[in-house]
């Protein structure tokens, strides 16, 4: 089997991007206090998180895989995370 | 719900998964009107499992399940497997008294779903695909908070029951304070490659014929020390790759949970069963680990809750099990709802026979019988120490090295003073499973 990338897994997939609106919402100073971007980036398996240089930490919403992972590590008030508008973000062929 | 209005249908489930549509199908059976919302583009859409099914329940619901559902293959092989980074040791469990009557079968769940949902469409349940659900409508009640419906974007629609089918992140039953967060022992994220490779060199790697199929469970260095798990299981013409790793323990070691996965889809004893096939797809799913003590509270005024949502997923160590659970949940959830509409009465007390329903099948009864799983399993010494312990002693009995030979005892002994694991851990770690599985 070809070892591919993450980016390059997640191209195999179906995605419906919402272009409007994101459904992770990051509070920055929560994340920079309690020091939990780290295990997020770590558990996701869509890489969807990264540490900025800048110290912040961003989010990839249209790579989400919806599995809720990232909201059970961060910490209490760090991340809104929901699930996209009905219709939209992955869906799955295989599952 | 005031006695004078009238809902839009006696229940509105939320979720078209396997504990949806099971609860939806059987409620419309006994000629209720039910409305199934699911947020994907169709149902199945948003679903992803490991990939066996225990289908013997879902048999009870469907009798001609397996002749008619799109599953995958039927399991006749149970491979448990210790991987360290140099040795592999197994029990291969083969059996044909598995094929008749078929106790396990493998699915895709973007194939399985649309046609349980196609089936409860036919029982009369009315299906709104690419709907999310945005949260619950309660009003006061005579005992409290009690839910009347749910809000879907601008529209509201209002039942004498909601089930909240909307699996293990359930934000509708975390919004009613049904379910809360829960610690991260209880959580395990799973990380999952959908392989296409030919039915031949399938059916030629894993040792099967035919629509057999062959489930391993793996243990140990795949998934590096971290408490969890790796499988591999045949689809008919794809193979189900992946690992499950346990939150507070993959956290606490500082790993990435696509290197563990990436190390071991290259695992040199792995590896071969992948060889020239192609990812077709890429998934992930949260799991709950915590058995027993997760399900909690599955019922109040108005709403119940099945499935993953209800926490009902159970690890024994040997079976990794939730669609068998959602099945049975779906069944008890319908007698529990039916008996509470036939009464009038669908507040707490009256949608009571929900959980005695559940708790008088397997489900219910299996969760109690394994209520001691979560904690043994979260034993360090089960995801690396025994593995190499178990190598180690085969290594002195195999490698014939023109030194002469010791009795297997001393060589165990030996082996067995090299390894962290003491006698001490041994005994206890055996009578502690003994007790728990």
């Amino acid at each position: 089997m070809t070892p591919l990338s993450i980016p390059e897994r997640l191209a195999k997939n179906r995605f419906v991007l919402d272009d409007d609106e994101s459904h992770i919402e990051i509070n920055q100073e929560v994340v920079k206090a309690t020091g939990c971007g780290k295990a997020m980036v770590a558990c996701c398996a869509a890489h969807v998180y990264t540490e900025e240089p800048d110290g912040t930490l961003s989010a990839e919403y249209a790579a989400c895989l919806e599995c809720g992972t990232c909201l059970a590590v961060a910490a209490p008030g760090a991340l809104k995370w929901h699930y996209p508008r009905g219709g939209f973000g992955i869906q799955f062929r295989e599952g | 719900m005031s006695e004078d209005t009238e809902p839009d249908f006696d229940v509105i489930v939320v979720g078209a998964g396997v504990a949806g549509c099971v609860t939806a199908y059987q409620l419309a059976r006994q000629g209720r009107s039910v409305v199934l919302i699911e947020r994907g583009e169709a149902p199945g859409s948003k679903n992803l499992s490991g990939g066996v099914l225990y289908c013997r329940g879902m048999q009870e619901v469907f009798p001609d399940f397996l002749d008619e559902a799109p599953v995958e293959r039927r399991i006749t092989r149970n491979y448990i497997n210790f991987l360290n980074a140099e040795s592999s040791i197994g029990i291969d469990y083969k059996d044909t008294r598995l094929t008749d009557p078929v106790n396990a079968v493998t699915v895709l769940r973007a194939k399985l779903d649309p046609w349980l949902a196609e089936k409860c469409e036919e029982a009369g349940v009315f299906i709104m695909s690419g709907v999310r659900v945005d949260r619950v409508l309660t009003e006061d009640g005579a005992t409290g908070m009690r839910v009347v419906g749910v809000q879907a974007g601008e529209d509201e629609l209002r039942a004498h029951v909601v089930v909240a089918a909307d699996g293990v992140n359930s934000f509708i039953a975390q919004e009613v304070g049904l379910r809360t967060k829960q610690p991260l022992n209880h959580l395990a994220t799973g990380v999952k490659c959908v392989v296409k490779l030919p039915r031949k060199s399938i059916e030629a790697r894993f040792n099967l014929t035919g629509d057999e199929g062959a489930a391993f469970a793996v243990v140990g260095d795949c998934t590096e020390g971290v408490g969890g798990g790796g499988f591999l299981y045949t689809n008919t013409e794809s193979i189900s790759v992946g690992v499950v790793l346990r939150l507070d323990d993959l956290t606490a070691k500082k790993k990435v949970a696509t290197d563990v996965f990436d190390r071991f889809l290259a695992h040199q004893f792995i590896a071969p069963y992948l060889e020239g096939g192609e990812v077709i797809e890429y998934g992930c799913h949260l799991v709950a680990e915590g058995g027993l003590d997760m399900v909690g509270e599955i019922s109040m005024d108005g709403m119940i809750v099945v499935g993953d949502a209800a926490g009902l997923t159970l690890n024994t160590g040997l079976t990794v099990r939730g669609m068998d659970l959602a099945v049975a949940s779906g069944v008890a959830a319908a007698v529990g709802i039916g008996a509470a509409l036939e009464q009038k009465d669908c507040s707490k007390v009256g949608l009571a026979g929900y959980r005695e329903a559940l708790f008088a099948s397997y489900a219910g009864k299996d969760m109690k019988t394994y209520a001691k799983a979560p904690s043994f399993l979260e034993v360090e010494r089960m995801y690396k120490d025994y593995g190499e312990l178990i190598g180690n002693v085969l290594y002195g009995v195999f490698s014939l090295d023109n030194e002469p030979r010791e009795h297997l005892a001393k060589v165990a002994l030996k082996a067995f003073k090299k390894s962290p694991v003491k006698f001490k851990h041994l005994v206890g770690d055996v009578i502690a499973g003994v007790r728990a599985l």
